[in-house]
């Protein structure tokens, strides 16, 4: 049994920006997450900071607190962002008065606009297409969303919030209008907990619904799958959006030394219906390719996909036009006192989500404490500094010794970084894993996708005791499957070359697809 | 163009490409004094486990683990009449081995089998593999894992792909007695990374054998045997192993390593260094870019050198190019060509039946078994059957119808396939076999 203030449930932007929230208010918490931070939309998106432009047509208001929100966060967490700016263009085809109403729509949201010269443009970001008719320049950046929900939830331990990776809801007991405790399952172990909490809040993205009607409330939602595509080599140095109505394969977005491109919308009934396909991966590249002609040629990596959470209006067909505006639910309508869920939105406007969220738990609560994640800013902790494409190498130039070898080749990965996110994971009382490492570094994330590497660092983790018996193969499995599901989409040219090679070594040479009970034949 | 006359290098027969297949059937052209030229570049050989695998997993569906390889090449060749391995005879393929293993042993490469049976040989992930004929510095360690006593694995600090903890903790369950130490490869106390192939070549001096042997020899407490990563030398390694077993006192055994791995090597360098020496010409480094036919039937086949394009002349062809990794398979996003005769390659519809979902389904991916079809003579056929240029055979890998990686039978498909087609055109060209 376990008792707390607060327990969020989900690990994801929302989820741990709430954690540090509440705990710069001196709530104490408990986030129960069923994977690990970032396992869902989170950490399957672009990494964009919107300027707000690209919702200036629909949803003017959600255009003006991007904006708000973009602004301050580059104030408070620099560290997660880069200031690249970004470009709206239109291509010939594409619907000119659109295009030309768009300053007009920008400066009416207060978001700063500047017209571009196409050529201009082009002398700006040469891989773009001689078809340009129209460009602006907006204040786009980009995030690491790793990284900043690493660093919430590093600050938010540091205040007493305790994280419970790899754990799922059971159920809810209640007693009169009360959730009374939660129960849980550790996914990894069995082992089932009680957790005892004055407040329960729903953060769980896609999955908040399923978790409702856990706590017997309602929520009529949608599922709406976006897959993204991660280019081998970084194509542009600024945001590139498609101007025009949002459609598949618009936005592509640095991100370090790589570039991410998408997204599609394809509504989908399950939950277990979250990965790229082929066809999906076919489509952005078509479309991708009509405003930067090379990315029909380009190497990708692997695709990834998330699910949009879109709380349903009902009468709206297209997934397109629903509203990115979030919803914070109060659930007094079900006949729950303590119960709410914070929902859709965006990742640019996660801490406005997690304030007004805070702002309801305390006021229930009846602490007064201010929301301080405005006015102070998101300390860049180290154990959560190796996710962004570009910076281990830096950070590991700058101060290499030679006994401090790189596991990872591709990322440049050096082991004290290893070290240094396995250490932190024990202290955040977590299991250890070649996966949880791997989210938390650029592990596998290089264009061997963890061919070497993947093997490395389960060899060190032998060496230094993290991992014993078959653990390691079984993680190794488990870390190539994963790989994998964003792989499939991509596998031409020169990443099907790069995965021959992997099955070769891992499979022809290793056998690790031969069954543990058939491999015991082999002696 | 260079200036070298085509007719230098005229050959009757020309080997494209030196992963297993290309080397196997340099081999067999060598026995039968063929005029033959070799070329191709070095690229997945770099990658040969040095292991010879006929085959160890069939079906493929139930993940039957096969110690008797002929049993089952038996059932597969009965129930998947399209693997290449249907289109050679047990006894020939066995024929083929001997042959190769007798031309390495006389190169200076000893191998060993276990009777007519599969070994079982110890991986760096400490998981346990079947192959058929193993380097003979493996033979100890099949011993070892089959008998289960005391045995010290030793590593070297600097390591990074190869955790001799890793393996002992995998398989302590099923062999108690398995113990490890790590130590210091002499002379690099002060080297932070070491790499297998530098410690094979150091190895090669007498007085670092002797120093390793010292390092060794105090940390035995019982153990009848000592494990190493592979790394007993590249020339001399009969030579070397005798002298640390003397030394240490004990039964020593190398465990392949992740590639590049010395056995590998030293294959690929003995074999580079004998065929020459027997009349071969060869080019190691060089990718064959592009092929005509010329009036009378021959090939002009045009490679990449140092100093510019070359052309030569060959009245027959073996493709022996590898699949993509080789670059003798070539795939974008909708389709798989064969890369050098643009020869007609038998592939799933949609890039969508490409793989599996599951990286590891026990089916194996369906793009492995696309690739080339050939008649009985391994001569690439076109999709109605016919045999696409009469002197033109396809060996190794890029041949349809197999999943070497998951069947574990590259090396046997390789060998056989080269046999096969070498004595194919000595028979088509009117010589007899031998």
């Amino acid at each position: 049994m376990l008792k707390t203030q607060v327990l969020i449930i989900g690990g994801g932007a929302t989820g741990t920006g709430l954690a540090r929230d509440l705990a710069l208010r001196g709530v104490r918490c408990i986030v129960a997450e069923q994977g690990d931070i970032n396992s869902g939309a989170s950490g399957a998106n672009h990494g964009l900071l919107h300027s707000g432009g690209r919702y200036v047509f629909k949803d003017p208001d959600v255009a003006a607190e991007c904006r708000a929100e973009a602004e301050l966060l580059k104030q408070m967490a620099p560290q997660c962002i880069e200031a690249t700016d970004g470009l709206f263009i239109a291509v010939e085809g594409d619907d000119e008065k659109y295009a030309a109403d768009f300053p007009g729509y920008c400066s009416a949201c207060g978001i700063p606009v500047k017209a571009v010269d196409p050529r201009e443009a082009r002398e700006l970001e040469p891989a773009l297409s001689s078809k340009i008719i129209a460009a602006y320049m907006v204040r786009d950046a980009t995030i690491d969303p790793f990284m900043l929900s690493l660093q919430n939830i590093f600050q938010a331990s540091q205040h007493g919030t305790t994280l419970l990776r790899h754990h799922k809801i059971t159920g809810f007991h209640k007693s009169n209008r009360h959730i009374t405790s939660v129960g849980l399952v550790n996914l990894v172990s069995g082992e089932k907990i009680i957790v005892e909490a004055d407040q329960v809040v729903n953060a769980a993205g896609a999955w908040a619904g399923e978790i409702a009607a856990l706590a017997g409330a309602h929520i009529k939602m949608a599922y709406s799958k976006g897959t993204l595509l991660v280019t081998h080599s970084r194509v542009t140095s600024r945001v590139i959006n498609r101007l025009r109505k949002p459609d598949d394969g618009d936005i592509l977005v640095p991100g370090g030394t790589v570039s991410i491109l998408g997204t599609t919308s394809e509504r989908i009934d399950s939950l277990d219906q979250i990965f790229p396909t082929v066809r999906e991966a076919d489509r952005v590249v078509t479309e991708g390719a009509a405003m930067i002609p090379e990315l029909e040629t380009m190497r990708y990596i692997r695709a990834f996909a998330g699910v949009r959470p879109l709380i349903s209006s009902g009468e709206n067909n297209s997934d397109r036009n629903a509203s990115r505006g979030h919803i914070l639910l109060d659930h007094l309508i079900d006949g729950l006192e303590n119960f709410a869920t914070i929902s859709g939105g965006k990742l640019t406007t996660y801490r406005y989500m997690a304030e007004k969220t805070a702002d309801l738990v305390s006021n229930r609560m009846g602490i007064t404490r201010p929301c301080l994640t405005r006015t102070d800013p998101l300390p860049a902790a180290v154990p959560c500094s190796w996710t962004e494409p570009g910076i281990a190498p830096r950070r590991w130039m700058k101060k290499h010794t030679p006994e401090d070898l790189l596991l990872c080749e591709c990322e440049m990965v050096p082991t004290s970084a290893v070290d240094n996110v396995i250490a932190s994971l024990r202290d955040q009382n977590g299991n250890v894993d070649l996966t949880s490492v791997a989210l938390r570094t650029r592990v596998g994330k290089g264009s061997c996708q963890g061919a070497f590497c993947g093997f490395r660092v389960a060899a060190h983790m032998y060496n230094t005791g993290q991992l014993k018996a078959d653990n390691g193969i079984n993680d190794l499995k488990k870390f190539f499957r994963e790989r994998w599901k964003g792989l499939r989409p991509v596998l031409w040219d020169g990443q099907l070359i790069q995965t021959e090679l992997t099955e070769a070594l891992h499979c022809g040479f290793l056998g690790l697809e031969i069954k543990q009970e058939n491999q015991s034949d082999i002696h | 163009m260079t200036s070298i006359d085509p007719d230098d290098l005229a050959s009757d027969l020309t080997i494209i490409g030196t992963g297993m297949a290309g080397i196997a059937a340099a081999v067999f052209a060598v026995n039968r004094k063929i005029k033959t030229l070799l070329i191709g570049n070095t690229g997945t050989s770099g990658f040969a486990s040095g292991m010879f695998d006929l085959l160890g997993v069939y079906p493929l569906k139930t993940g039957q683990i096969r110690i008797d390889p002929w049993a089952g090449i038996d059932a597969l060749v009965r129930e998947n009449p399209k693997h290449p391995y249907a289109r050679i005879k047990p006894r020939s393929l066995s024929a083929a081995i001997d042959e190769l293993l007798a031309y390495l042993k006389h190169a200076g490469l000893d191998y060993c089998t276990t009777g007519k049976l599969n070994s079982a040989v110890i991986t760096p992930a400490g998981t346990t593999r079947l192959s058929y004929a193993i380097p003979a510095s493996m033979k100890n360690g099949v011993k070892a894992l089959h008998e289960k006593k005391a045995c010290l694995l030793v590593d070297f600090h600097g390591m990074k792909e190869y955790s001799a903890l890793q393996i002992v903790s995998v398989l302590q369950k099923r062999w108690p007695a398995l113990k490890t130490t790590r130590v210091t490869f002499p002379g690099y106390e002060n080297t932070s990374e070491v790499f297998t192939e530098n410690m094979a070549r150091a190895i090669e001096v007498p007085e670092n054998r002797k120093a390793l042997a010292m390092t060794i020899k105090p940390l035995l407490d019982n153990a009848e045997s000592v494990g190493m990563p592979a790394i007993f030398g590249i020339y001399n390694t009969r030579h070397i192993i005798r002298e640390l077993e003397k030394a240490i006192g004990v039964p020593l055994f190398e465990i392949p390593t992740m590639p590049p791995s010395v056995p590998g090597l030293r294959l690929m360098e003995t074999i580079k260094s004998d065929l020459p020496a027997r009349g071969i010409k060869t080019f190691f480094q060089n990718r064959v870019t592009s092929v005509k036919q010329t009036t009378d039937g021959s090939f002009l086949l045009t490679f990449r050198t140092p100093t510019g394009p070359r052309e030569v002349k060959t009245k027959a062809v073996i493709l022996a190019t590898g699949r993509f990794l080789g670059k003798g398979l070539y795939a974008d996003r909708h389709n798989i060509r064969e890369a050098l005769f643009d020869l007609p390659v038998v592939q799933p519809d949609t890039r969508d039946q490409w793989h599996q979902k599951d990286f590891l389904d026990p089916h194996g991916h369906r793009i492995n078994t696309a690739g080339v079809e050939i008649d009985a003579d391994f001569r690439p056929l076109n999709p109605s059957g016919q045999v696409v240029l009469p002197n033109l055979f396809a060996v190794g890998t890029i041949l349809a119808h197999q999943d070497w990686m998951r069947m574990k039978c590259g090396s046997g498909l390789a060998i056989a396939s080269a046999y096969a087609a070498v004595n194919a055109y000595l028979k088509k060209s009117g010589k007899s076999p031998f």
